[in-house]
């Protein structure tokens, strides 16, 4: 499932507010792009235009060649920042309820999400209730959760923000893993630039508010086998620079209007 | 242990002072009530135990009327609240135009409109029900409402680009969402149940516990007065409890499940 994502000239407003301007990205087939950017830049506002949430004030969105909104929400799936499991359904069924939604039955449902439960090592936890699971596991199935909507445009917003700095890079490996194995295209919102450069194939930089874009760059080593290599090559240290530069350029752009 | 014994100290120091001012008319003599001819205005907790034993039969025949009463409204007030609060979550415009009135449905004053209650719905069991769904339905209707309208938006967000529809998002979301805030509302219900039976049958019963404390009062039947408020407060607690239970096993996540 290989679909494209595509912002023209993309700009949203709240009101008054400006919080995108003038946005143009292309997401290729099977590509991963990370966003990062300073807090309040509209970087989650970008999620919500791509899946159909929101319309833009002006400019184009479209998700494998489509722009109205019920095509883009079919053509993608969202993964919010907090896990936001059901805490009423055991793992798999969490995972598994974008096929219930559709109408499947749980059992059907179950045998949907089954195989991803065996292929990314959480097959024991698949009855656990989310309470009794740490913070990354829970990550893992809102993760398989988000692949289970079978959509081929997976929109990520902060997805590890809120761990703690060791299960944030065992998440960031095994997520690495995840889409080497399971190629999908990925919008992924961050404010870690690390966590962009390693996980993304490119890496666009947002101002501070108004949105725009700064800079662009190409991630080297995206999802690396080895992880603590990769973020200690030279070359990644100095594109982990200059992406810091463009943020830090960036914020100050945005605070004088 | 001291969930059980804190209770228990505190309910014999009560009863405990009580009984001994009562019995030597201290509080008689406080009230400028001197018991005379074997009359007792005072009762002391021996008194009404007395009572609950020696009234049993006349107790539990009308205590019985009444809990059905109790149940009954509140079921039917469950299933109004309920609605009501769906329907004001899916509308904003029914929200807009009925949450004023609902608030000041729980205005009118009990006394004042049961008697034209008895009018419209006559002598039965009509108007204590109208009497106990009407101050039912309000806190299970405002609770349930405060649940479906808390849902996280990332959540209703992440919900809709699962592919979930109106009626999928309230049934697999908001609903069991809801849950515990139903249970919060239900539980403040439970307990004016008992109080809005009463009310609708001091107005127009011949049977039930409201009957059995008017009656009482007329005949100075303080001790009676007070067994019969004690069958009454038994409902409430023990159906209070029921609920506490139901909630621990159907929304063991939320907040009044926890803990206790």
């Amino acid at each position: 499932m290989q679909t494209s994502v595509q912002l023209t000239g993309l700009t949203h407003r709240f009101g008054e507010l400006t919080v995108l301007e003038g946005i143009n990205l292309l997401v290729r087939p099977g590509e991963v792009v990370g966003v990062v950017g300073p807090s309040g830049c509209g970087k989650s506002t970008l999620l919500e235009l791509v899946c159909g949430l929101l319309e833009p004030a002006s400019g184009h969105v479209a998700v494998g060649g489509a722009g109205a909104a019920a095509d883009r929400l079919a053509g993608s799936a969202y993964m919010p920042q907090r896990d936001l499991l059901l805490p009423w359904l055991a793992a798999i069924d969490n995972a598994a309820l974008a096929p219930r939604n559709r109408g499947a039955s749980r059992e059907a449902a179950r045998q949907q999400a089954l195989p991803l439960f065996n292929r990314f090592g959480l097959a024991d936890f698949a009855a656990a209730r989310p309470a009794e699971l740490s913070g990354g596991m829970r990550q893992r199935v809102a993760f398989l959760r988000t692949l289970l909507a079978g959509k081929p445009v997976l929109l990520l917003d902060e997805p590890f923000a809120s761990l703690d700095a060791i299960t944030r890079g065992e998440m960031q490996e095994w997520l690495s893993e995840a889409l080497r194995a399971e190629a999908r295209t990925c919008l992924f919102v961050t404010h870690d630039v690390e966590e962009a450069l390693y996980l993304c194939d490119r890496v666009v930089v947002l101002s501070a508010r108004p949105g725009r874009v700064v800079a662009e760059l190409d991630s080297p080593t995206a999802r690396a086998k080895d992880r603590t290599a990769a973020l200690t090559a030279p070359a990644f240290v100095a594109l982990r620079e200059r992406a810091l530069v463009a943020l830090r350029d960036g914020s100050r752009a945005g605070a004088s209007p | 242990m001291r969930r059980v014994l804190l209770p228990v100290l505190a309910l014999v120091g009560l009863f405990g002072t009580w009984e001994v001012l009562a019995r030597s008319g201290a509080l008689a003599d406080l009230m400028n009530l001197n018991d005379t001819a074997g009359t007792v205005l005072v009762p002391a907790p021996s008194h009404v135990a007395e009572s609950l034993w020696e009234d049993r039969g006349l107790l539990s025949e009308h205590g019985w009327v009444t809990l059905q009463e109790i149940l009954a409204g509140f079921a039917l007030a469950v299933v109004i609240g309920v609605a009501f609060a769906i329907a004001m979550h899916l509308s904003e415009t029914i929200r807009r135009a009925f949450y004023p009135l609902a608030v000041a449905s729980q205005t009118i004053p009990i006394p004042a409109i049961a008697p034209v209650l008895v009018i419209w719905l006559g002598f039965g069991i009509g108007p204590k029900l109208a009497v106990i769904t009407l101050i039912c339905f309000f806190p299970i209707t405002v609770n349930t409402l405060d649940g479906l309208r808390g849902v996280d938006p990332a959540a209703t967000r992440m919900m809709r680009t699962l592919d979930a529809g109106r009626v999928t998002m309230l049934r697999r979301l908001e609903l069991p969402m809801a849950l515990p805030h139903f249970f919060s509302g239900a539980k403040i219900a439970i307990a004016l149940a008992a109080i809005g039976a009463v009310f609708g049958e001091f107005v127009s019963a011949d049977e039930g516990l409201g009957h059995i404390i008017r009656q009482a009062q007329a005949q100075l039947l303080t001790a009676r007065v007070f067994a019969a408020v004690a069958v009454l407060s038994t409902f409430a607690v023990g159906l209070f409890a029921l609920l506490s239970m139901l909630e621990r096993r159907l929304a063991w996540w939320g907040p009044g499940a926890r803990g206790r």
